[in-house]
């Protein structure tokens, strides 16, 4: 097992190498000057030059990524072209609520996803269990934008029970994360339901109803946490799901995370945000991974690490 | 709602500062107060060298001050921090006066050692300021790098002595504008790079916080060299805020400003509630949308063909799609500006005319071309009227939309055969006519890289601008008003630009806010004179 996860460690080390030499030659290649952005209308040729050798952009493209690299091993993300400060002091600012979003998604999509998969798997077949399946089509395919204008339209503006965006307390959380949560919740309730169905055919249960048990007993206690372990195993995969999404939801609800961050930074072609945030959104899906992973085998004992 | 006619006051804006009329406040305003404004995008950084954006323009204003100001709600000039200033008989030393006692907000008094500090670092390649090229008639720019601006000289702690190399007649306004506002050396040395973040300077209010993508509150400056200003106790800017969010705060009365202005998708619908349309306030902006066509690659480098595309694009219906949000253009100034030409017609909507002008030049069948466009609303949307003006008589011009840091690429590339300028046009740096000639039609923007996309370069207009921009006595401001016009006729002779539109600002306010509607939409200070506002109760 230890030596499992240094394994697994050292690779993600050769990924995020990976991630940050890909992203860097696509900004390279971006048809897009960002000593432009930086030099804006008014500058002369003189000011764009000197605003490039500042920066260090006139030099050849491996010296620009190996100076990248140099700093990354030392912890430095340098510093926005744009706002001049540390691209690590942006995102440290941020991340708390990249990080507090995530969470109330997965609580979000797991109350949501997990309680209709349950009702649509012991009511398989009928009008109910159709239903929300369709509706789980509708929420995986939704668009995010389009969601969480109507979550703010009607919860917050129309009947005014949510603050109308923005971030601070437990109320600004609930729309957001809705938001998210409802998207995945599609993904959770057909799994459930699945897993469900599996469970409630398997032998222990046959014999835990001859045994006499109450249906309710039969279904929490002894269908339940069979049936619900290797979905809350996927949760770590949500993490990599969630980083699109955040994009869109920071936006929308002018919630101060690193996806409101990378998108600016996209639109002024800052390239050492865009970078930091690639890369810091890339060790969290590593991570999301390593621990579904590392969670598995407590799970089901049938899975070994190598 | 109320229309601003504006126009007649910018005549005035290059008269003598001294005898320009100053800003006589509203009787009803009152001190006291706190607002809360709103932008989408996060401020960038607040130091005067660097900003350059639409929402830290007028906060930088709020913090720093510049030796020359403007009278509020206008382009008229007024003295900022030089209380007085003399032009020698040539025009090439100015000298300035500082007025006394002014603190930056660390508590030093400010001297003639911060100006030259301030210009020197605004000009020093290190700095990597946006706007060091306005500061190029100063002596010694060439050579501008750590020893300092040799044109720029302390001659006592209140007076300095600036020395151009060429009459320049823009250069109050340059003295105005925030790049040359005054910085604190001491505190600018200490912070190194975070000054952007943690900005000290003269101004009406100081910032007190800023959370990182969230907020940043401004404080209300006690010693503020204006008496009276500012009215607000403090206001505090909320960043991240879509503008169709911000409205809806707004009519939530949880927002009294946003910073973004009416989102279009929204806009018939406030405009229809009579409520809501009392508050919104309209204000001609300067600005122009136009679309440029490179005249240095055929089939555009054939006047005719540039005229016929001036005389296909059906203006009015172009406004229309914006709901009505603009007004048809004819020249690349917008009305407002001191030189618009008021008697010229322009090319009138003519299909049958461009027709006839396509077949002069050799296309009776039209031709292939590409119309590169920015990718948010409205402006592909404005590319597809367009698009349509121009097959009717024969252009078939394929879309290309695309982020804005492209277009902006493709264009100073010269790859673009034609561009709408829609979400990258020019609005004005400072309220003078030559602001829309050198760096978009000039033969200096037309270098790889520039802004002049139609790569347009007429040597004898640049000789003219040249000519006019010396004109610095304004006694003469009327001559030289008169000569701008002549080359902005020049420019639409030779139509390197079909000018289509001139946008309209349109923002809202809560009940609560107070003073003359021109504050909310300063054509100096973009968006909101933050100085100047109050609050009714």
């Amino acid at each position: 097992m230890p030596a499992y996860v240094v394994r697994r460690l050292l690779v993600s080390v050769l990924i995020l190498l990976g991630v940050s030499f890909i992203t860097f030659v696509l900004l390279y290649v971006l048809p897009a000057d960002p000593v432009r952005q930086i030099a804006g209308r008014s500058a002369t040729a003189e000011t764009v030059e000197n605003i490039r050798r500042e920066l260090g952009l006139d030099r050849p493209f491996i010296v620009q990524y190996g100076r990248y690299l140099l700093g990354l091993v030392q912890g430095d993300l340098g510093r926005s072209y744009l706002q001049k400060t540390e691209v690590a002091e942006l995102i440290a600012s941020r991340l708390p609520a990249t990080l507090l979003l995530m969470l109330g998604a997965i609580l979000a999509e797991l109350a949501l996803g997990l309680t209709l998969g349950i009702l649509a798997a012991l009511r398989r077949g009928t009008m109910l269990d159709q239903t929300l399946m369709m509706a789980s089509f509708v929420t995986v395919s939704a668009p995010q934008f389009v969601v969480g204008l109507l979550l703010l339209y009607v919860f917050a503006v129309k009947l005014g029970w949510f603050p109308i965006g923005g971030y601070g307390t437990f109320a600004h959380l609930v729309l957001p994360a809705l938001t998210l949560g409802i998207l995945g919740s599609g993904w959770y309730s057909r799994m459930m339901r699945s897993s469900m169905i599996e469970v409630l055919r398997a032998d222990f249960i046959r014999t835990a109803r001859a045994k006499g048990l109450t249906r309710a007993r039969v279904i929490l206690v002894h269908a339940l946490p069979n049936a619900v372990l290797p979905v809350i195993a996927m949760i770590g995969i949500d993490i990599g799901i969630f980083m699109g999404g955040i994009v869109v939801v920071e936006s929308v609800f002018g919630w101060p995370g690193i996806g409101q961050l990378a998108w600016q930074a996209i639109q002024r072609v800052d390239i050492p945000i865009i970078m930091g945030v690639t890369l810091v959104s890339a060790l969290a899906i590593i991570l999301g991974n390593l621990l579904a992973d590392l969670v598995a085998p407590f799970i089901d004992p049938r899975i070994k690490l190598k | 709602m109320k229309k601003l006619l504006v126009s007649t006051a910018l005549m005035l804006s290059l008269a003598l500062p001294a005898l320009a009329q100053d800003y006589s406040p509203d009787p009803n305003a009152k001190p006291g107060g706190s607002i809360i404004v709103t932008y989408k995008d996060d401020v960038a950084t607040l130091d005067p060298a660097i900003g350059y954006d639409w929402q830290n323009w007028s906060m930088i204003k709020s913090l720093f001050d510049g030796l020359m100001d403007y009278v509020p709600g206008t382009t008229t000039l007024r003295p900022g921090l030089a209380e007085s200033h003399d032009v020698s008989a040539d025009g090439l030393v100015y000298t300035f006066k500082l007025r006394p006692g002014v603190k930056f907000h660390n508590g030093r008094e400010l001297t003639a050692e911060d100006v030259k500090y301030s210009l020197d670092r605004v000009t020093n390649p290190a700095t990597q300021s946006p706007g060091a090229g306005f500061f190029a008639s100063i002596a010694g720019f060439e050579n501008a790098g750590d020893g300092g601006l040799s044109g720029v000289e302390v001659v006592d702690p209140q007076t300095v002595r600036i020395t151009l190399t060429r009459p320049d007649a823009t250069f109050l306004h340059v003295m105005a504008l925030n790049f040359s506002f005054v910085v604190p050396k001491e505190v600018v040395e200490a912070e190194g790079a975070d000054f952007g973040k943690k900005p000290v300077g003269t101004g009406a209010f100081k910032l007190t916080e800023w959370t990182l993508g969230q907020r940043l509150v401004f404080e209300k400056n006690p010693d503020y060299w204006v008496a009276g200003v500012p009215y607000l106790d403090s206001f505090t800017v909320e960043v991240g805020q879509e503008p169709v969010v911000a409205l809806l705060r707004l009519q939530n009365g949880e927002v009294d400003l946003p910073g973004d202005g009416i989102p279009p998708a929204k806009f018939q619908e406030v405009m229809a509630d009579p409520a809501q349309a009392e508050r919104v306030v309209q204000g001609g902006q300067l600005h122009t949308g136009y679309v440029t066509m490179n005249v240095t690659q055929p089939p555009f480098d054939k006047v005719e063909v540039r005229r016929a595309v001036n005389m296909a694009i059906n203006k009015d219906r172009v406004v229309q799609i914006i709901n009505g949000r603009a007004v048809p253009a004819n020249q690349p100034l917008p009305p407002s500006m001191p030189g618009y030409t008021q008697d010229y017609a322009g090319y009138a909507y003519d299909v049958e005319g461009a027709k006839k002008l396509l077949a002069d030049a050799g296309y009776p069948d039209g031709f292939e071309t590409e119309l590169f466009v920015m990718n948010t609303d409205p402006n592909p949307r404005i590319a597809q009227a367009i698009q349509q003006d121009l097959a009717a008589i024969g252009i078939k011009a394929a879309i290309q939309s695309l982020a804005q840091a492209n277009v902006i690429e493709a264009g100073g590339a010269g790859t673009a055969p034609m561009i709408w300028s829609g979400g990258m046009a020019w609005i004005a740096d400072f309220p003078d006519p030559s602001n829309f000639y050198g760096p978009i039609l000039g033969c200096a923007g037309a270098a790889e890289g520039g802004w002049n996309w139609s790569k347009y370069c007429n040597e004898a207009l640049d000789a003219k601008a040249v000519e006019a921009d010396s004109m610095f006595d304004p006694a003469k401001s009327g001559d030289r008003l008169k000569l701008w016009s002549d080359i902005y006729m020049g420019v639409m002779e030779d139509a390197p630009w079909a000018p289509v539109f001139n946008e309209e600002r349109y923002t809202m306010r809560s009940e609560r806010m107070g003073g003359e509607d021109a504050l909310y939409v300063d054509p100096v200070s973009i968006p909101v004179n933050y100085d100047y506002v109050w609050v009714k109760e």
